[in-house]
């Protein structure tokens, strides 16, 4: 009985509260320079404008081009599924699921990246180049942390190791460890959801762009869920983010739930401010920052094996 | 105590990366103080009994490495009108890599070398290691003459280190002569530092390469 | 009298700092040089009077350097008066107050029974001849005090890490860890096998890069080439002696600790490494100054394969320290003179030196005859002694390769002595005004009247020095 009422809620805050997150970002950005900023909620109005709109499609595009959205969302809805929230269990789970939620979230970038060269337009393709790129050094970061929590936990599986911060005695705590995993992590956040200072997706210059390039020929309802699935992954990735930054726990389930919830708002504020603070990074540096993420992972692991 | 030693070793280590990574040489400069500022606090976490020697060695360290030394730079800096290190041979992020490479390599080596007793947990050995291959590779690897010295400062930062395991059995006096000595090599490197620039008009070290055979 | 030995050249040094006549204040030198030897005399005489506390005594090995770099220091200090007075042009308070800090820094050197504080010495030497190199003030001189500095610096930090391992060597063990000689030969059987190996590398590498010795030779032809002739007799003869020392004592250490094996098969493979590099860059060599270089990193090489044959080599390798560093003496300071006399120190531009300047182009000759090792000068001697004892050890390849290395050498560096001295001086050279004089031919003489009589016969209290010094060395299995 618990256990489904946890599946319930674990699916409806999947699929409800990413747009919130954006809306949350935009807003702490507005505030941050002055302004009043568009509504918490409207990223959902986006949305729902999008849906009623037409779809233009060009005549090079193949079924790539109209089925890569719909894989890429339920790519990432399947990855949601996989993780934790908070200290509940998630509702698919087995032995060895971390490379599966990696390679979903590789299978999202491919149909992407796909997607993106089947316009047959340079600066997407340029945009798919980049973007590959910058997911070859992020994904070993990905990795490392993983292994850095499986070896705490003992476990392949996400659900104990992700938990594995909170449930393992605070004396045997590899803090320094967890320190760098969290850092690096938080780098592959912003390298993944294509925030400052990796990307600007703000910008509107396509020489600068890096994941907006891919969408440009993308149009109403696709769009639409482009963008949600983009918030989905924000969402699933910043979950993956608190578990190792903030393991608290309340012990009263509903007081759980509120707190999760509480917290995920502040990772995307926490986004906000650093979108806020810094400058998106000249191109050719964006690879040192990502080797480095992947460095301090690497650090976290090898400190763990001493 | 130690876990504190331990996070502030991972901090110096994390220094290393970052000044093996960029070219901005001012940015070098401060990461090299505040790294003497880290190591400075070290003798204190080292050694639990709170004593005169290491309180004394702290202050004079943070002193000389964390305001001292890079003033002197700073100013060599300044005379010479540069801001940025060139493109070295190996490149930014090759030795960004190599040096992470190094510190593994250092924690391998150092597990092979028995520890004492109440030394066993912490990262000083490493540490020491790796900020000392570090040195050794902005050393040999840097062009400019500026980038070379401070190689040399992160090199004597790596011996500190492992001096830390030894504060009862190297005393006062000699630590602090070492400060000293590190302080003067300093001083005499900004000086012939002056001396190339007024000659040559740049800290290129490839410029120096008259003399072979 | 060690503390006096080493207060005196820092009070004149900052004399010397203070004097303001270009013209007077060279003349400081050769009256502490003088005081400084008739003080090492006394120490050598009365050997129980030098320790004041247990941080400065002086080793049996410590009084053979010390005598031979106070009394290089004293020839060194007659000929810088007449040097400093031709090259009037420069500014000489710099290194007048280096030189005398200089001593000052090999003599604590020296007289350091503790391992930190002679690395603290040995720092203080790279520091005080640095300015020392850079005199001539040419862009070549300043790349040549940089690599100096460079490598000098990196390879003493090094020799500091090495020091620290040998300090936990014994802390890991839970012995008594002061590091103090005379505690670490004592306890050095039960200091930790790991730590002492990692720490003799370190130390190895560390101080033969203020030796020389190959591989980390490479800031030697650029500093020895560029520096002054007086600088370069300096360096070779009195920091790579107080480097070698150094050496010697760790080695020591470490054969106490029941690592002979190691330490032998180390040092002998750097010195016969050394000897293989220095014949590889003699053959050749156009410019005379980086010829006596690689000639001081083969000499170097033959100190280390000496220690590290150990045995009645050991003998041999003290005699031929006392050897070396007079006989550099004289061909750094001969070959001075010819830099000065003919304006160049390439064979291209330097020809008949003998005929240019009798005294000192014969001396330059005379000295090359006794650095390859011919009879009937000191080197010979001490090299026949080495030889004597790696064929005493069983060591027939060593030997063997030792001979046709030095050989090679005789060869390589002759053809450029004689190029140098032989022949007609060309017009230029002929009108140049350099001439020798007193000052800077008296010294030069002195030198090698020392370096024939040792090859003659060895003064009984020099062989007394030596054989005590044999003896500390030795260690009972």
């Amino acid at each position: 009985m618990m256990v489904a009422i946890t599946i319930l809620i674990h699916c409806l805050l999947l699929v409800m509260m990413p747009p919130l997150l954006l809306g949350v970002i935009n807003k702490t950005k507005a505030l941050f320079a002055g302004r009043v900023g568009p509504p918490l909620l409207q990223p959902y109005y986006d949305l729902a404008r999008l849906m009623r709109k037409g779809m233009v499609f060009s005549t090079t595009t193949t079924w790539v081009f109209r089925a890569a959205p719909f894989v890429t969302l339920a790519a990432v809805l399947i990855a949601g599924l996989m993780i934790p929230l908070g200290p509940f269990d998630a509702p698919i789970r087995f032995t060895g699921d971390l490379v599966l939620f990696a390679y979903l979230f590789g299978l999202a970038r491919f149909f992407t990246t796909s997607a993106a060269m089947d316009t047959g337009s340079s600066f997407e393709g340029m945009g798919a180049a980049r973007e590959v790129t910058f997911a070859c050094f992020s994904e070993p970061a990905l990795f490392l942390a993983f292994l850095v929590l499986a070896r705490l936990s003992g476990t392949l599986s996400l659900s104990p190791m992700l938990r594995a911060p909170l449930t393992v005695p605070l004396a045997g705590l590899p803090v320094a460890s967890l320190v760098l995993v969290a850092v690096g992590l938080f780098v592959v956040l912003l390298a993944e959801n294509s925030r400052i200072p990796i990307d600007d997706p703000n910008t509107h210059l396509e020489l600068t762009m890096i994941h907006e390039v891919m969408v440009l020929d993308h149009s109403g309802p696709l769009l639409g869920i482009i963008l949600y699935g983009a918030a989905v992954k924000l969402f699933v990735l910043s979950a993956v983010v608190l578990h190792v930054l903030a393991p608290v726990k309340a012990g009263w389930a509903a007081a759980d739930w509120a707190l999760f919830v509480v917290e995920m708002l502040g990772v995307a504020a926490a986004i906000g401010v650093v979108e806020s603070a810094m400058a998106r990074l000249q191109l050719r540096h964006v690879p040192t920052l990502l080797v480095a993420a992947c460095l301090l992972c690497a650090f976290g692991f090898l400190l763990m094996l001493r | 105590m130690i876990t504190t030693l331990n996070a502030l070793l991972v901090v110096v280590l994390l220094i290393n990366l970052f000044v093996l990574g960029s070219s901005r040489i001012s940015a070098l400069i401060q990461a090299v103080a505040v790294q003497g500022v880290v190591l400075g606090v070290m003798p204190l976490l080292a050694h639990g009994r709170s004593s005169l020697m290491p309180g004394l060695l702290a202050i004079a360290t943070v002193l000389v490495k964390g305001s001292l030394i890079p003033k002197m730079l700073g100013k060599a800096l300044r005379d010479a009108h540069i801001k940025r290190e060139i493109e070295p041979i190996i490149g930014f992020m090759p030795s960004t890599l190599l040096g992470a490479l190094g510190t593994a390599a250092a924690i391998g080596l150092a597990a092979k070398l028995p520890l004492a007793a109440d030394h066993a947990q912490t990262l000083i050995v490493p540490a020491a290691l790796s900020t000392v291959f570090t040195g050794f590779l902005l050393l040999t690897t840097r062009i400019k003459a500026i980038t070379q010295a401070i190689g040399y400062l992160v090199l004597e930062n790596g011996i500190f280190i492992f001096g830390l395991l030894l504060i009862e059995a190297v005393p006062l006096f000699v630590e602090l002569g070492v400060l000293l000595d590190v302080f003067v090599g300093v001083f005499v490197i900004s000086i012939i530092i002056h001396h190339i620039h007024r000659e040559f008009d740049s800290l290129d070290t490839r410029r120096l390469s008259a003399l072979k055979e | 009298m060690s503390v006096a030995l080493i207060i005196l050249p820092l009070l004149a040094a900052a004399l010397a700092a203070v004097v303001r006549s270009g013209r007077i204040r060279p003349w400081l030198l050769p009256p502490v040089g003088a005081a400084h030897l008739v003080l090492t005399m006394l120490a050598l005489l009365h050997p129980d009077s030098v320790g004041v506390t247990r941080w400065l005594a002086l080793d049996p090995p410590g009084r053979i350097v010390l005598l031979i770099v106070s009394v290089l220091f004293f020839i060194c200090s007659v000929y810088s008066v007449g040097y400093l007075r031709y090259r009037g042009e420069l500014s000489n308070r710099i290194f007048c107050v280096a030189l005398l800090v200089f001593l000052a820094a090999t003599t604590l050197v020296i007289c350091s029974r503790h391992l930190g504080l002679m690395w603290v010495a040995m720092e203080a030497t790279t520091l005080a001849t640095a300015p020392l190199i850079y005199f001539n003030r040419t862009p070549r001189s300043i790349e040549a005090t940089w690599k100096y500095l460079l490598v000098g610096s990196v390879g003493i930090a090094l020799a500091l890490l090495g020091s620290f391992f040998l300090a936990y060597a014994a802390v890991q063990k839970g012995v008594d860890s002061s590091l103090l000689f005379d505690d670490l030969l004592r306890n050095a059987p039960l200091l930790s096998k790991p730590w002492l190996h990692v720490a003799f590398i370190l130390l190895l590498v560390g101080y033969g890069t203020k030796m020389g010795i190959a591989p980390m030779h490479t800031w030697k032809p650029d500093a020895y080439g560029e520096a002054p002739g007086v600088v370069g007799a300096l360096l070779a003869g009195g920091v790579t002696n107080c480097a070698f020392l150094a050496l010697v004592r760790v080695d020591h250490i470490c054969r106490a600790a029941g690592e002979g094996n190691y330490t032998g098969r180390l040092l002998v493979f750097m010195g016969i490494l050394s000897m293989v590099v220095a014949a590889i860059f003699m053959v050749g060599q156009r410019d005379f100054k980086r010829m006596l270089a690689y000639s001081s990193v083969e000499h170097m090489g033959i100190l280390v394969l000496a220690i590290g044959i150990g045995g009645g080599a050991v003998f041999g390798g003290l005699l031929h320290m006392v050897n070396n560093g007079l006989t550099k003496g004289v061909l750094f300071l001969s070959a001075g003179n010819i830099h000065r006399a003919f304006n160049g120190k390439t064979i291209d531009s330097v020809q008949g030196a003998m005929r240019r300047l009798p005294l000192s182009g014969t001396l330059f000759l005379l000295g090359f005859l006794a650095i390859t090792g011919s009879p009937p000068f000191g080197p010979f001697i001490s090299e026949f002694s080495i030889l004597n004892g790696a064929f005493g050890r069983g060591r027939y390849w060593v030997g063997a390769i030792f001979l046709s290395l030095l050989l090679i050498i005789f060869i390589g560096m002759g053809r450029t002595v004689l190029t140098v001295c032989q022949g007609k001086p060309s017009a230029a050279a002929r009108g140049t005004e350099y001439r020798d004089g007193l000052l800077t031919g008296l010294p030069i003489v002195a030198s090698f009247a020392a370096v024939l009589l040792l090859g003659i016969y060895v003064p009984a209290p020099l062989d007394r020095l030596l054989r005590e010094a044999v003896r500390f060395l030795e260690v009972r299995p």
